[in-house]
């Protein structure tokens, strides 16, 4: 997983409240038997106007011109600003994939869902929760400002609008470590490295047959 | 990109040469140690103290249908494989076995078609569908000398405990676990408890691996090797060829074992000797040497500790949907009122209403509609020969609708039909087809249809595992045969 330590990004307002994961990624497309590919269904049903299937062709595909993420202002957006209990109901994963691939690094709501909230810190996607009225704030601000960008900063946890006005924001210590660190199983293992490569290195030593390709 | 230009094979010069002394020194103390200690310790890279070690992986075997989350894992994490060289990709689960170069099933192609990529794109060593050593990744692993004893061995499949028969800590892994192991070469494992299962005396002749490996489960149960790598001793399991010490292993996830073992012997290097993958020239004495020692010490301690006296195995056949629901072929199918456990009586009957046998059935009454030869258990030369041996100059029974052969290789499949045993089943009337998994668990369209019983020479009688409503009777290769012939099951020694 990518770790998370700052970005300076675009921000889409989503302006709805309880999005769960169903709408980020529709049941069809949890077909696939890949953990890519799901960018160009987030939103499905809101993004399109016709019905998706798994495996299509989604450029020919007619757009809802007025859904957030069609709009010509958002498109390269990073953060995603949201309302309350986002990402509830199903587990799946699928959704924070859908979202990260889509171009997604961090979203900004006053709640979330649970499952979305820890799956998001599985991969990557920081899930910031801000109080009500902080969020409602940066809506309006979102929407009045064309281009609207916030630099989220986690080591110092904060986010500092255009203007210079800064926020910050909690997160778990344990969360924030392993977003960034970026750790994941294979992040850990891969710190690892030196001690892999020395392990290699005299194995190769003691049993070259093994190893035909580093002798 | 073949694996043939990845993978440099030519004769090495050490660097660093160190004496076997040294060897001895890193293999740890003095302890009496278990086949499985021994492998487990030569391969920790690191002891996280808390139960799991990193544990290097020195082969890693790729197949279409568990890697290509693992692919998009790598590339989305902006990753590289580890060790290139370490890995082996092959196509198998979903490639028909006929008509192969047009492959009907999008779905199918689809996967296929990732696997090609992901292996060239990341120059993986990958033996490609049109390639003649394409086989069922378990089957090409040992065949080219791509598993070796010593060596750790994993892949995206439970029955990569095949491997063991080589005296290798050979183990199934997750998707993600794939993606750990192509990313780094390692894994973060928990080390497994050991188990022997101590096979006295010999099989009786017309007895095979495959009705002891069933045995065994019948004794064990599919859970009963739970948390274990299982090692396979005594002179029931040296009198096996590698081709049935790999069916013996092949089963032990059927025990529920996470691995299976078989030591050193020199059938072991006489398997080896010559493969394409094996070492060669000096390296290959050098080899010999720490191979040698891949054993049991005496006194090493077990965890568990089982006897079977393979004298006492009858050719065997399972009546359920498990392979622990297993009898000889002389017995009749049991009645769950005989059985005191509740919960298994509850079992046994959803088993035989799957099945659709009553209790009291002689299993010599049941009529398969078709017999499938074939599986990473039993589609090995030898496997092919044994069927072979009972089909020869017979007729496949009217009430069987399919026999389908299917080889474990292209090398397999070539050296049959250099001995002629693909005619003497096309005589038969049994169907001679391409190397995959095929019927074993019906990826493809090698499928039971529903209702349809099978005598299988396969590894799990799952319901619908050979297609959705099907009915798996899983039975050695000459087993297998012998029902084709006689259109119901009967020991096979009373036919030849
Ligand atoms: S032959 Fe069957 S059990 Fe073996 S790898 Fe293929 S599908 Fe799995």
């Amino acid at each position: 997983m990518q770790a998370f330590t700052k970005i300076h990004g675009l921000v889409a307002p989503l302006d709805r409240s309880n999005v769960d994961t169903d709408a980020i990624i529709p049941k069809q497309f949890l077909k696939s038997v890949r953990r890519t590919g799901f960018g160009p269904n987030l939103f499905d049903s809101w993004r399109y106007l016709d019905v998706g299937e798994p495996e299509q062709d989604c450029s020919r595909r007619p757009l809802r011109e007025e859904f957030v993420l069609n709009l010509p202002r958002y498109q390269g957006a990073q953060i995603l600003l949201a309302r309350e209990n986002f990402g509830c109901g199903s587990s799946r994963e699928h959704a924070v994939w859908a979202l990260y691939e889509y171009g997604f690094r961090c979203v900004i709501a006053p709640s979330y869902g649970d499952i979305f909230f820890s799956n998001a810190g599985k991969n990557g996607l920081l899930a910031i929760t801000l109080s009500v009225q902080q969020v409602e704030h940066l809506f309006s601000e979102v929407e009045a400002n064309e281009g609207y960008r916030l630099k989220v900063d986690l080591p110092s946890q904060t986010i500092t609008a255009p203007s210079g006005e800064e926020l910050t924001f909690d997160i778990g210590a344990a969360l924030k470590e392993r977003l960034l660190q970026g750790q994941d199983d294979i992040g850990i293992t891969l710190e690892q490295g030196d001690l892999i490569r020395e392990y290699e290195r005299q194995r190769a030593a003691q049993r070259p047959w093994l190893f035909p390709d580093l002798n | 990109m073949t694996w043939g230009r990845c993978v440099n094979i030519a004769p090495i010069v050490l660097k660093n040469p160190v004496t076997e002394n040294t060897l001895s020194v890193t293999l740890g103390s003095m302890k009496a140690k278990t086949l499985y200690d021994k492998l487990w310790d030569e391969h920790v890279v690191r002891d996280y103290g808390n139960g799991t070690c990193l544990l290097y992986i020195d082969r890693h075997l790729v197949h279409e249908v568990t890697s290509p989350q693992a692919f998009e894992g790598l590339k989305l994490a902006g990753r590289t494989p580890w060790r290139r060289a370490a890995s082996l990709a092959v196509p198998d689960h979903n490639v028909p076995t006929h008509n192969r170069h047009s492959i009907q099933d999008p779905v199918s192609k689809k996967q296929l078609d990732a696997l090609d990529r992901n292996a060239r794109e990341w120059r993986i060593p990958y033996i490609e569908l049109s390639d003649e050593r394409q086989g069922i990744v378990h089957v090409i692993g040992p065949e080219q000398g791509a598993c070796l004893p010593g060596m750790t061995i994993v892949c995206g499949d439970s029955h990569t405990t095949t491997n063991g028969a080589l005296a290798a800590l050979a183990m199934g892994i997750g998707t993600s676990e794939v993606e750990h192991v192509l990313a780094t070469q390692t894994l973060v494992a928990p080390k497994l408890k050991n188990m022997r299962i101590h096979v006295a005396n010999t099989l009786a002749p017309g007895i095979t691996a495959k009705d002891l490996v069933l045995h065994i489960i019948g004794r064990v149960g599919t859970a009963g090797g739970a948390g274990c790598a299982i090692e396979f001793t005594g002179d029931g399991v040296s009198a096996l060829s590698m081709e049935g010490r790999m069916t013996l292993c092949n089963m032990a996830i059927e025990a529920g074992a996470r691995s299976g073992l078989v030591a050193v012997d020199e059938k072991t290097i006489e398997y080896v000797r010559g493969r394409p993958f094996a070492p060669a020239g000096s390296d290959w004495d050098r080899a010999v040497a720490v191979w040698r020692s891949l054993r049991s010490d005496p006194g090493a301690l077990f965890d568990h500790s089982i006897e079977i006296d393979a004298g006492r195995v009858q050719p065997c056949v399972t009546w359920g949907t498990s392979p622990e629901m297993v009898a000889s072929v002389h017995d009749k199918v049991p009645d769950p009122a005989d059985e005191p456990d509740p919960v298994k009586r509850e079992g046994m009957s959803n088993a035989l209403s799957y099945m659709d046998l009553r209790p009291g059935t002689p299993i010599r009454d049941i009529r398969p509609d078709r017999i499938f030869i074939g599986s990473c258990t039993n589609s090995r030369i030898e496997d092919l020969r044994e069927a072979a041996r009972v089909v020869a100059g017979k007729r496949r029974a009217q009430n069987v609708r399919q026999a389908l052969v299917v080889p474990g290789s292209g090398l397999v499949k070539r050296q049959a039909e250099a001995e002629g045993l693909d005619r003497i089943f096309l005589d038969a009337g049994f169907e001679w087809r391409e190397p995959g998994c095929s019927m074993c668990l019906g990826m493809n369209d090698d499928r039971l249809d529903a209702g349809e019983r099978c005598a299988s020479t396969s590894n799990r009688n799952f319901e619908g595992r050979q297609g959705a409503g099907g009915r798996t009777h899983l039975v050695s290769p000459a087993m297998a045969a012998a029902a084709g012939i006689t259109g119901h099951f009967i020991d096979v020694r009373d036919i030849i």
